[in-house]
């Protein structure tokens, strides 16, 4: 290796396009398509009686409406049920356009394919939609106790229902450890709802060739690969013929691994049958209504723990409201319940949850996925029993790690992935050293007290999360290295600003011994990749970071071999810098990738004086063998997949000092310190940038962010001005510090760092409002009129 | 998101805009800065047949001011009035007002007269025109009046504009010697609505004994409330003062209501908490001045 | 419909639109220029951010028809003309300013024309100069590092030019 490339904090090679205005996202393309609009549900849970679109009719400019009745029998049926569960007893996914029942605000009733997406919003104004009002059902308490259903076949509104044991070392479970423990408490926490919200919202473009009827389409999506297979299982196209890309995509955070979503088989269908390019951009108003949401929780815990501080028991019982569809399966449920136990070893653990039908938008991953609630419910009860005990909260904290010396450990579960929950590695204890350094933990109290003197309150809070990365089945990769000397990387997955392109390539040229200038990357395109599963769980570096090592380490591999013939040595003594392979210790005898890459495939027409070297009678061969061996290929590319065994699992721990003022109850952050553990760290600049954004979608969940919905069902707040998005000026200086503790897991050491910024945000500004204020905080976001609220019924 | 057709109409001189908006009536609406409008068009929240735009009147684009105070031109962008020094001299509470109106870029094109017309009560500028006891001009063909602060914001979103009519400019008087302004408000992001706000006007005598003190509350009533506190604060210096009191009496005179963001009480106490801080504040001002 | 003629990054465009089209459809699906990005059409993310006769402004919140004449700025016209990148735009790369690059264009102008305002903001003149702008990636703190940064870049630049000019200076 010429260069250090792994680990450096290399520019990334996306940025020149995206700097210049010259980045492809879905709404740049099609220039003259038709544009789509939808007639969505104004209504929460409806009847639909009637459609009249005869008002709509004279709109010129009109091309066509649909209705459910319109669609052909594949479409017809509901969409997929993406992951199933044997808990989820009972699964309910929507049509692409609602049949009889509307279920949420915004559930697509109408498609209008018009000139553009003026006069589509034209037509949608003048179709009328007679609807038949039902209740609504609104809350998820309210939905567990009623008597008014979602769902008509679906009694109570529960979809699912999953209760995980574990027993203590000892066989007794947590029940009754609980009963026996020298302590217990007792509380009810609550999270609201946010969303993903990327600022580009999400988009279908398609292209039906009816010479070759063949069908491309463009999607800003997490999984261009899974999209392909939707569309032509739902469009009875054979897969060959249907190419689907992401090109580039303006953010996901969860909510584009969601598919097909209708508008991504509703868009390639209306193309086809119109024989014309058709295009549908989400605007921002339909993205709040129609597309996904995350986070409503309410947990009911008991713990018992001794003098101590050690957990004994634990028993959550968890109700997760998941909207009015459950495309998604019961991941977020089942992450939270999981992952909840983050860095400690608890006694025996409980954990029940029940996921309830709403008249909502439907609940699938953001960003944490889960995780945030089951770090707020674990670090609420660490800071409850710290609090309870008078111990200094870390302390309580540090006596329930896991030690270095435990791992792998085994919580004992089963995770999101259907594999046991097994941690890999992690030094907890050392995180926490590092943080409490990091914040001042030790010598805080000191200020806390100068600042009262001051008349100023102030507070430190502390999150711990263990977040399970690079969930299987598998990712792939393909390197090709041409007769030019240019390296072609392609993976299956897709990227949506992590820098993909960039860390790909660092590793190529570290792996293959080329500067990084010559490797090219190409993601979530699957024209150059059909096998994938996509960019979600922060596993797109674990997965495809290793795939694509190994596909070039077989690449090397070969690429010696053909060499150590070429220059009579032995592969042994062969090594690539530069991209030139040199036999170590003789500097005169090398030959370039290029050449190698020539050698590699034996041809009968040269097209350059290069490439003649490879023709059939240019010599060399040797007339015994086939110029092709039995096992071999011709070219120099190779293909591999990782499919790791487990997840592996990163950690983190976050530390806040808030600032609540004492008369308005305004909270402002005032330092906000993160360590986190990714293992071996590929590109660090890129890693910062993943946690600096994460930690931002946490205060914003924390402090700003929720949807709010009244009792009809009607989201009040759907658009960014009532929606609070932090701007810059929300956003406290975040400061990092790093452990690496590779991953023994996979051959890079490396775990995912996607998602961890966003975990501990509640529990971390929670901790610290509570410890500000001397109130306890349960439920969370928080917003300053909710503090008074909070104070005033503290004083009475 | 995409407005609904209408009839552009793009007048060259105040005449012709005129004439346009009073042949379009109840059915026109003028677009000048659009940094309110345009949103709810394209939310197809308001749909009217016509719209006038003036963005080519550069007649209307002015700043006069004079030692009686600043008359805002119907086409005077905020930042061009908060940037003006002329202005800032004469009145401070409009630029400390304006630098709270939404964001820099939003301020790039919003119109301090459109925002008086929009009367948002949630707005900081409706407050401002109320404390100062400014007022409106409104033009018809051949007609033209002035509309004091007290009668031009009628109710929530509602003003004194009558349809045909045009708000070509508004007056905000001069700061008085020994007089001081203070403007405060707490909003859920910097740039947002406020949750609650107060700009308050404080005249002191020349033995620097508090003479009048005035607040206007931002976002808890339908329509700026406009409170005299004087005699809460009592005949006395700055110093002495009973602000208490006059916070009390802001609060006691206030109706907020409750939304997503702030409870009614939240916004009550807010405004007790600002009025408060604000009053300080201009008193502060005017002891300086 | 409208004939209107915009002078676009230099170059001057004559395009048709009806009344209610926007500023941001026009540049974008009329005229190729989609640089400029759409992210909620109601003026609070800033990501359709362009220069209006140099001063940033949402062309969400702007029709075509009223800017008829005037002289317009996106993020495809901030690289000089030999395509090298503004000092904004090679800030904003070297410190990692932009993730998934939706919201970057809207920056980009509101930086540039801050910066030309103010060539040396305090950190809280570069907070309340982006302000307006809404990233979902970011956490804004590359941002802000890329902003001070940009402004070193031109002072940098600006010191060169002064010291290249010396010389000419003495020769007349």
């Amino acid at each position: 290796m010429s260069t250090k490339l792994f680990g450096e904090p290399v520019q990334r090679r996306e940025d020149p396009r995206l700097l210049t205005g010259q980045g492809r996202y879905v709404d740049d393309l099609g220039a003259g398509a038709l544009e789509v609009a939808f007639v969505r549900s104004p209504h929460a849970h409806a009847r639909i009686r009637d459609i009249d679109v005869s008002d709509a009719l004279d709109v010129e400019g009109l091309v066509a409406i649909y209705t459910w009745e319109d669609l052909p029998t594949l479409l017809a049926q509901p969409l997929p049920l993406l992951i199933p569960h044997p808990a989820l007893t009972h699964g309910r996914t929507a049509y692409p356009l609602a049949r009889d029942v509307v279920r949420h605000v915004g559930e697509p009733v109408v498609m209008v394919v018009a000139r553009d997406r003026y006069l589509a919003e034209d037509v949608c104004a003048l179709i009328q939609v007679d609807y038949e009002l039902l209740k609504p059902v609104v809350g998820v308490e309210e939905a567990a106790q009623s008597a008014q259903l979602v769902h008509e076949d679906v009694p109570d509104n529960v979809g699912a229902h999953l209760i995980q044991e574990v027993p203590s070392a000892d066989g007794l479970d947590a029940r009754e450890l609980i009963e026996t423990a020298p302590h217990t408490l007792t509380f009810r926490l609550d999270i609201e709802r946010s969303a993903s919200m990327p600022l580009e919202g999400r988009g279908v473009y398609a292209r039906w060739d009816a010479d070759d009827r063949s069908l491309r389409v463009y999607s800003s999506t997490q999984t261009s690969t899974s999209v392909r297979m939707a569309i032509a299982a739902k469009l009875g196209l054979p897969l060959p013929k249907v190419e689907v890309i992401a090109p580039d995509v303006g953010g996901g955070f969860g909510v584009k691994i969601v598919h097909p979503w209708p508008e991504e088989v509703l868009v390639p269908w209306a193309a086809m049958l119109l024989g014309h390019e058709v295009k549908w951009t989400e605007d921002r108003r339909e993205h709040f209504v129609s597309s996904a949401h995350e986070r409503a929780q309410v947990q009911f815990v008991r713990v018992g723990f001794d003098d101590d501080g050690r957990v004994l028991g634990l028993d959550v019982n968890i109700l997760h409201d998941h909207g009015a569809y459950t495309p998604y399966g019961i991941i977020v449920p089942i992450i939270t319940s999981t992952q909840l136990l983050g860095p400690y070893k608890i006694g025996a653990y409980r954990v029940e949850f029940s996921s309830i039908y709403t008249n909502t938008v439907q609940v699938t991953p953001y960003r944490g996925a889960g995780r945030p609630q089951g770090v707020f419910c674990m670090e609420r009860t660490m800071d409850h029993i710290a609090e309870y005990l008078g111990a200094d909260r870390t302390a309580v904290r540090e006596i329930n790690f896991i030690q270095p010396d435990e791992f792998p450990y085994d919580q004992g579960l089963i995770f999101q992935d259907g594999r046991p929950l097994i941690y890999d590695s992690g030094d907890y204890p050392e995180s926490l050293r590092l943080l409490k350094e990091l914040i001042g933990w030790d010598g805080f109290p000191a200020l806390k007290a100068q600042a009262a003197a001051e008349g100023r309150r102030i507070g430190l809070g502390i999150g711990c999360y263990v977040e399970g990365t690079g969930v299987g089945p598998y990712e792939g990769g393909h390197v090709q290295i041409t007769s030019d000397g240019r390296v072609h990387v392609s993976t299956g997955l897709t990227s949506q600003g992590q820098g993909h392109e960039t860390v790909f390539a660092q590793i190529a040229a570290a792996e293959l011994g080329v500067p990084m200038e010559r490797v090219s990357v190409v993601t979530g395109d699957t024209r150059r990749f059909g096998y994938a599963v996509g960019t979600f769980a922060s596993r797109a570096a674990v997965m495809s970071g290793n795939a694509i090592a190994l596909a070039c380490r077989k690449v090397r591999e070969k690429a010696l071999r053909i060499a150590a013939e070429a220059l009579e040595a032995d592969p042994r003594d062969l090594e690539i810098i530069d991209g030139e392979v040199r036999v170590v210790g003789s500097p005169g005898a090398s030959i370039p990738l290029a050449t190698v890459a020539v050698l590699s495939n034996p041809l009968r027409y040269a097209f350059d004086s290069e490439t003649a070297r490879a023709t059939q009678f240019a010599g060399a061969s040797s007339f015994d063998r086939p110029p092709v061996e039995a096992g071999e290929e011709p070219g120099l590319e190779g293909r591999d997949y990782y499919s790791p065994i487990r997840s592996t699992f990163a950690s983190g721990m976050h530390a806040a000092i808030v600032e609540t003022d004492s008369l308005t109850a305004e909270i402002r952050i005032l330092r906000y310190a993160v360590v986190h553990d990714c293992g071996n760290l590929i590109n660090p600049m890129i890693v910062e940038g993943q946690i600096h954004g994460g930690v931002a979608q946490g205060v914003g969940g924390a402090l700003y962010e929720r949807m709010v919905y009244d009792d009809h069902g009607q989201l009040l707040n759907a658009s960014f001005m009532d929606f609070l998005m932090p701007y810059a000026t929300e956003i406290p200086s975040i400061e990092t510090a790093h452990l690496e503790t590779p991953s023994p897991l996979n051959p890079l050491g490396i775990k995912g760092a996607g998602e961890a910024g966003v975990i501990p945000g509640s529990a971390v500004i929670a901790s610290a409002i509570e410890d500000a204020e001397g109130i306890r905080i349960d439920k969370m976001p928080i917003s300053p009129s909710e503090l008074f609220d909070l104070r005033r019924a503290a004083t009475g | 998101m995409k407005p609904p057709p209408f009839d552009y109409h793009a007048p060259r001189s105040l005449g012709e805009a005129l004439d346009a908006l009073a042949e379009a009536g109840e059915h026109g609406k003028v677009l000048a800065g659009g940094q309110s409008l345009i949103p709810m068009l394209n939310m197809r929240l308001a749909a009217p047949a016509h719209l006038v735009d003036i963005n080519r009147l550069s007649e209307l684009a002015t700043l006069d001011v004079g030692p009686d105070g600043v008359r805002v031109g119907a086409l005077a962008r905020h930042a061009q009035v908060e940037r003006s020094e002329r202005v800032a001299a004469v009145q401070p509470l409009l630029r400390e007002a304006l630098r709270l109106v939404a964001h820099p870029v939003i301020r790039n094109r919003g119109t301090v007269v459109g925002s008086l017309a929009h009367a948002d009560p949630a707005a900081e500028l409706p407050a401002v025109l109320a404390l100062l006891g400014g007022s409106v001009r409104l033009a018809r063909p051949g007609v033209t009046r002035d509309v004091p602060a007290a009668d031009f914001f009628v109710g929530p979103l509602e003003s004194a504009v009558e349809s045909g009519e045009l708000a070509v400019s508004a007056f905000f008087p001069a700061l008085l010697p020994r007089s001081g302004t203070a403007f405060r408000e707490v909003a859920r992001r910097h740039g947002d609505y406020a949750l609650a706000g107060i700009a308050a006007l404080v005249r002191l005598d020349d033995d620097l004994r508090i003479t009048s003190a005035t607040v206007a509350c931002v976002s808890v009533g339908p329509v700026p409330v406009v409170v005299d506190v004087t005699a809460a604060c009592g005949h006395r210096p700055p110093a002495t003062a009973d602000w208490a009191s006059a916070a009390w009496a802001v609060q006691d005179r206030v109706d907020p209501e409750t939304d997503i963001h702030a409870t009614a009480d939240y916004r009550r106490h807010l405004t007790g908490v600002l009025a408060e801080q604000a009053l300080r504040d201009a008193a502060r001002e005017a002891t300086g001045a | 419909m409208h004939e209107i003629t915009l002078t676009v990054n230099g170059m001057i465009r004559q395009v048709e639109v009806p009344g209610r089209r926007l500023l941001s459809d026009c540049l974008r699906h009329d005229l190729g220029l989609t640089g400029t990005h759409v992210g909620c059409e109601h003026g609070v993310c800033g990501c359709c951010t362009v220069l209006l006769d140099g001063e940033p402004v949402r062309s969400c919140l702007t029709f075509a028809v009223t800017v008829d004449g005037h002289d317009i700025t996106t993020v495809e016209g901030l690289a000089a003309r030999d395509g090298t990148m503004s000092p904004v735009q090679r800030a904003f790369g070297e410190c990692h300013g932009l993730q998934c690059g939706f919201c970057t264009p809207g920056f980009l102008c509101t930086v540039t024309a801050l910066l030309r305002e103010n060539p040396a903001p305090t950190e809280q003149e570069v907070l309340e100069g982006i302000s307006g702008n809404l990233c979902r990636c970011t956490g804004y703190q590359n941002i802000i590092k890329s902003v001070h940064r940009a402004a070193e870049i031109m002072a940098e630049e600006r010191r060169a030019d002064a010291d290249s000019e010396q010389p000419g200076e003495e020769i007349v």
